[in-house]
């Protein structure tokens, strides 16, 4: 009973965030094209389905993944949890004297080596769950004729996720400056882009916008403050920030390094992409 | 024809394998590393019930509503030919659906918070409130300008590569500028403000433009709106904070 009104409220909450979205599209379509939409009875089912499976999802999220996944992004970076998990490996090469101090000393940055694949595992995870990305993934692969594999391009924006998160991790960490990995990222992307198939471009810059939305962004958020109250010397409303950052940017460097290998390993593939796009566009 | 029972039947199969990875490294973490049992199981099993039939649900709506009301209008704006009424149009979806956006509601306060303990703005209520309103409608702004950028830019078929290059040329410019506690909250914001509703709509909307206007590539001119979404407002943000300090 309790789930059902749980789940009424946040069936409104979706409402109301549709509902502008709803009024643009709906005052345009009779103000300023004046047409019948067509099948609108079919839309409308669509836009209630919309609503309705976000609803839920949203709803699923709040009960089983948000708290869970928030409650290990802060046990992760826990000191004394690193502290175990530094004396449970290298325990042995450990001096005295760090061990005495353990409450003071500062942690190396190898030594939250478990967050790091913590932070690698769960953007890869939340990626492949990411409502907008599938979306962006189903057209991709339409409007490539299906030379662009949904799955291929959902795994390659999940690395470019993974890795980012994990490096954003290490940076909050060793506390380095955001905008040099930014402006590095930057320049890679540049440099891909001199020498990437033309054609996939476009999609590789919209996958990194795509990534980061419903279920990631709580979760990296969680992990970025936590590890930024724990580390010493970090503050979490500064340091907190960054990590959706190298999650927008990494996409956009894997996506490309994902087409630019395809190229090179087929080109047979990329020759026929090419065709069935130039039909496409006849 | 499938019947429709097998292919929901489906569709709830490839929503529960996308969701699977999640499980798995959740399970791995917490029995293995964290060494501690799954608290709340059975919470946990009807909340992933809950989120595989509504992913389900939502990838049905996608390909009834979303998809098919983008392309639509696309093509009906582009047989009106009216450039204006387009880009208003464009103007006022990424305005609108920027706005509402609560996990862009949740930036700005968090920033406001900043630059009050930074000392940019008194550290009262009403000061704090004032700074998240102006920050707030100033993503929503550069993201409906982002929109007519990209549609400007599909119309007249310029590649994406030199106006993406010159927003990158900016934001590292302005990062030079601008007051430190900010570039976190600008770089982050830019991730933010694109949401489950947003893309669809407007990956619809380019790609139907893309191939009602002679001479252009869905694949090619189609994509890119939600890149420039995600750029104009590192963009703004920090020229905000440089205005603010």
């Amino acid at each position: 009973m309790n789930e059902l009104i749980k789940f009424f409220w946040t069936f409104l909450h979706t409402i109301t965030d549709v509902l502008p979205i709803a009024g643009i599209i709906f005052g345009f379509q009779f103000l300023v094209i004046r047409k019948k939409i067509p099948n609108l009875k079919r839309v409308l089912t669509g836009f209630f389905y919309v609503i309705f499976g976000l609803a839920l999802f949203l709803q699923g999220l709040e009960d089983a993944l948000f708290p869970i996944g928030k409650l290990m992004a802060a046990q992760l970076t826990d000191p004394e949890f690193i502290r175990q998990s530094v004396f449970a490996s290298v325990a042995k090469t450990i001096p005295e004297t760090i061990a005495q101090g353990a409450q003071i000393i500062e942690f190396h940055w190898s030594q939250y080596f478990w967050v790091y694949i913590f932070a690698f595992t769960i953007g890869f995870s939340t990626t492949i769950a990411e409502p907008s990305l599938l979306a962006v993934a189903i057209k991709a692969n339409e409007v490539s004729g299906g030379s662009i594999g949904i799955w291929g391009l959902r795994i390659a924006v999940a690395i470019g996720v993974a890795f980012g998160i994990s490096l954003g991790s290490w940076r909050i960490v060793t506390g380095l400056p955001l905008h040099w990995f930014i402006i590095s990222g930057y320049i890679i992307v540049v440099i891909q882009t001199l020498y990437s198939p033309k054609l996939i471009i476009p999609l590789a810059y919209d996958s990194g916008g795509v990534t980061t939305s419903t279920v990631t962004v709580p979760i990296v958020a969680a992990l970025g403050i936590g590890l930024a109250t724990s580390v010493p010397g970090r503050s979490p409303l500064i340091d907190g920030f960054g990590l959706i950052a190298f999650a927008s940017l990494f996409p956009i460097i894997s996506v490309l390094a994902y087409a630019q290998l395809s190229e090179w390993y087929g080109k047979k593939n990329t020759e026929q992409f090419n065709k069935v796009t130039t039909k496409k566009r006849e | 024809m499938k019947s429709p029972i097998i292919h929901f039947a489906k569709t709830i199969a490839s929503s529960a394998r996308d969701l699977a990875p999640i499980a798995i490294v959740i399970a791995f973490f917490q029995l293995f590393i964290l060494k501690q049992p799954i608290p709340n199981m059975d919470e946990i099993a009807l909340g992933s019930i809950l989120v595989v039939v509504g992913l389900t649900f939502f990838v049905y709506g996608l390909e009834m509503g979303l998809f098919p009301i983008g392309e639509s209008m696309a093509f009906s704006f582009a047989r009106k030919g009216s450039v204006f009424w387009l880009l208003t149009f464009a103007f006022c979806l990424g305005f609108g659906t920027t706005v509402a956006e609560p996990a862009l509601i949740a930036v700005s306060q968090k920033a406001a918070r900043i630059a009050a303990q930074g000392g940019v703005i008194e550290t009262t209520d009403i000061a704090i409130k004032q700074y998240a309103r102006g920050l707030k409608f100033t993503v929503a702004f550069s993201v409906g300008l982002a929109a007519i950028v990209g549609v400007l830019r599909i119309i007249k078929g310029w590649p994406i590569q030199w106006i993406i290059m010159g927003g990158y040329l900016l934001v590292v410019g302005m990062t030079m500028i601008a007051p430190v506690e900010i570039i976190g909250i600008a770089y982050d914001s830019g991730g933010v403000t694109t949401s489950t509703i947003t893309v669809p709509l407007m990956t619809a909307l380019g790609i139907g433009l893309a191939s009602s206007i002679k001479g252009r590539n869905p694949m090619l001119d189609g994509f890119g709106l939600i890149a420039l979404a995600s750029l104009t407002p590192m963009i703004f943000v920090m020229a905000y904070g440089m205005l603010y300090s």
